[in-house]
């Protein structure tokens, strides 16, 4: 084979055939994948599904790599909803031209976050576009879960303590920092499968009411869609907001506030009082040392006002936690 | 990194703004008139508003905010310009982040980007050097925005163009002044300023005497302020102690940073490539005599405003967007005072020229304060 993806790869013939081979079905090898028929047949009781497109530049970052990415973000998603993630279908969009080497290490990474998870690839597809059409490869993954625990965002109460599961900010910070060729070091991608930590959580009969991975938007996405989606206000405690000396000096440095940066491995519970310290416990005990309550799911919608976070800071005083919007953009002066 | 953590970690520690705290209030109990602070750095806006450390003050101890934001000051002509320059065939037009998303007559270059124009954002004007070295049979243009603090990296990028024989890379400067304006605030009728938090990053190049004209011709009390929480309390505390004297000097809360002189470097730099212009339209607030920079004649060959001459439109009257920017950026009013505030001008859809940049005093507002 030639060691670079050509526009034959895509045309449905031999190459097509051997790259479908000799790179997908040889590292996703497993039953229902290699009955190569045209759809696979899938036994499951009630599911969880969640679909989302990969595309991120550099491919390959510290931390993780556009597979990783591809198989956690997608699980991730899955574990949120208190599903357990067992197939995915996992669709390529490759470049002309795009080093097969790359392509080899890019499907072992997903291989290896497969394993962590213990989830499946049982479809795909591959296209191949001509030479700039796309920057160098763009994965679908859809994955599918079992439910264990109905845990949505319709189920949070007033009450309810918010709980983060590490620092945030760790991909964003370590993304933006590696395009704009910002020199900080130690910038790390948070990026991993949530599921062993999600399943410790669902294993206890614990009130967890629902669960957020803050990928892009950050920290104030999730808890901004969480206010409108509930009617309720949230209040979080500004310092109890863990964050890595990193990406606070990233953010001092840059203007940028961290909670919209992106998260790939971080997540947000919404939980009953009394089971917040217990929860806190097992991410601890999961290796998700930073893992902090920070705040309250409050009053009932006010009328006239919307549904706010409202940030109290060491100072005792209150600002808005605004929802991202527009690109994130380093401050002038 | 851990010895800037450690810096800001001790300016920001709750223990020592809250007895800051404790030593305006006791200050404020000897003087017990409304006092006005304007600050003149979006920087500043966006450390009060962040804080809250109006929250912090006595209720009649009043943050109002100044025209402290390059971007938001810049006229629709200018941004008109960046527009047609950066829809010039053959060409790439290169600016800082928050000018993409500054509403022109009819566009941003946000909008320009997304039609097929190339714009650039760069994080240093030095990288239009190799955007230029790249790209040779483009013409680069370089948008230059920004006060006296980022005026010397565009004279730096000029040098290095000069020094390099770059044929194809040109210059669009909008570099404005901070004492000009303060002057005009000052000057006019009715002005109901009391007192500065100066720029702190502005006067690391200018030096702290920069102010000393106006302090005295004004007789208003100014200190120049680092942007950390206990900087912004600490210069508080000096303004109450001049106006409780009746005292109107220049103080330096930011002598880490700041000196009486200033970078010598970086203003012989600026002194060599730029002159004052005779005058400059600023957004919402009209023109200020020398208040703004412009390339030398000798350099006329390097400045887009002469070579791409028919792209730079003269200035104009702004068209009213029913908002009152200009008395915010005066210091007359406060951003939630004005009626379209959060309701038709918000940071996706800005009306007014405050609302347009990341450090606009109703941008501030609007992220930190909506509803509240």
């Amino acid at each position: 084979m030639n060691n670079r993806i050509l526009l034959a790869h895509g045309s449905g013939g031999l190459e097509n055939q051997h790259l479908i081979q000799e790179i997908f079905v040889d590292a996703f090898r497993n039953p229902i994948l290699c009955a190569m028929d045209d759809a696979s047949v899938l036994e499951m009781g009630t599911m969880a599904v969640s679909t989302d497109s990969f595309t991120v530049s550099p491919l390959f970052f510290p931390g993780g790599d556009i597979g990783k990415l591809a198989i956690a973000g997608t699980t991730n998603d899955v574990a949120m909803r208190g599903a357990q993630p067992q197939y995915l279908s996992a669709a390529f969009i490759l470049e002309e031209g795009l080093e097969l080497d790359v392509l080899r290490r890019i499907v072992a990474s997903m291989r290896t976050e497969l394993a962590v998870c213990g989830a499946t690839i049982v479809t795909g597809d591959t296209k191949v576009v001509p030479r700039g059409a796309i920057d160098q490869i763009m994965i679908n993954t859809t994955g599918f879960g079992r439910l264990i625990k109905d845990c949505s965002v319709a189920r949070i109460e007033q009450g309810d303590h918010l709980i983060v599961s590490g620092p945030i900010a760790q991909h964003g910070a370590c993304i933006y920092a590696e395009r704009e060729e910002i020199a900080v070091s130690g910038l790390i991608s948070d990026c991993c499968s949530l599921w062993p930590v999600v399943k410790t959580l669902l294993d206890e009969d614990l009130g967890i009411h629902a669960m957020r991975d803050a990928t892009r938007g950050g920290l104030s996405a999730v808890l901004n869609e969480w206010a409108q989606q509930t009617g309720y206000s949230l209040i979080v405690q500004e310092s109890s907001i863990p964050l890595t000396k990193q990406v606070e000096g990233f953010s001092e440095l840059l203007g940028i506030d961290p909670y919209i940066l992106a998260c790939e491995g971080v997540f947000v519970v919404a939980v009953e009082p009394h089971d917040s310290s217990r929860v806190i416990e097992l991410l601890h005990q999961a290796g998700h040392n930073r893992a902090a309550l920070i705040g309250t799911v409050t009053e009932e919608k006010r009328s006239g006002k919307n549904p706010q976070v409202i940030l109290h800071s060491a100072y005792s005083t209150q600002r808005l936690m605004e929802f991202p919007s527009g690109e994130i953009l380093p401050r002038i002066c | 990194m851990i010895g800037t953590e450690q810096l800001y970690s001790a300016l920001r520690a709750p223990e020592k703004v809250h007895s800051m705290q404790r030593i305006i209030e006791r200050l404020y109990l000897n003087y017990q008139r409304p006092v006005r602070i304007m600050e003149v750095c979006g920087g500043h806006t966006h450390t009060i508003v962040k804080y809250g450390l109006d929250q912090l003050v006595p209720e009649q101890v009043r943050f109002v905010h100044g025209p402290g934001c390059p971007v938001c000051v810049l006229p629709q002509h200018r941004i008109d310009a960046a527009l047609h320059l950066g829809a010039m065939p053959d060409t790439i037009l290169v600016t800082l982040g928050d000018m993409l998303k500054v509403p022109g007559t009819q566009s941003s270059l946000q909008q320009a980007r997304a039609t097929g124009c190339d714009i650039r954002v760069v994080y240093s004007p030095l990288d239009a050097v190799s955007i230029a070295q790249k790209n040779p049979d483009h013409s680069v243009v370089y948008f230059a925005i920004g006060f006296e603090t980022t005026a010397p990296m565009t004279a730096l990028l000029i040098e290095q163009a000069q020094q390099l024989r770059l044929p194809n890379l040109f210059f669009h400067i909008n570099h404005v002044l901070i004492p000009p304006a303060m002057e005009m605030i000052l000057a006019t009728p009715g002005c109901s300023v009391d007192a500065f938090i100066a720029p702190g990053h502005v006067s690391v190049i200018t030096g702290s005497d920069i102010f000393t004209p106006i302090v005295r011709r004004f007789e208003k009390p100014l200190v120049i302020s680092g942007f950390e929480p206990l900087d912004i309390m600490a210069s508080v505390e000096r303004i109450l102690r001049q106006l409780n004297r009746g005292a109107a000097k220049v103080e330096n809360t930011y002598s880490r940073s700041v000196t009486r002189q200033g970078n010598r470097k970086a203003q012989m730099l600026m002194e060599r490539y730029f002159e004052p212009r005779p005058t400059f339209l600023w957004r919402g607030i009209g023109a200020i005599a020398h208040s703004a920079l412009q390339l030398r004649a000798e350099f006329a060959a390097l400045d887009a405003e002469v070579r791409f001459a028919e792209c730079c439109p003269a200035p104009a009257p702004e068209s009213g967007r029913g908002c009152i920017c200009g008395a915010i950026l005066t210091g007359q009013a406060h951003p939630q005072e004005c009626p379209l505030f959060a309701q038709q001008c918000t940071p996706t859809n800005p009306h007014g020229s405050c609302m347009v940049s990341n450090e606009g005093a109703c941008a501030a507002y609007y992220k930190y304060r909506r509803d509240q």
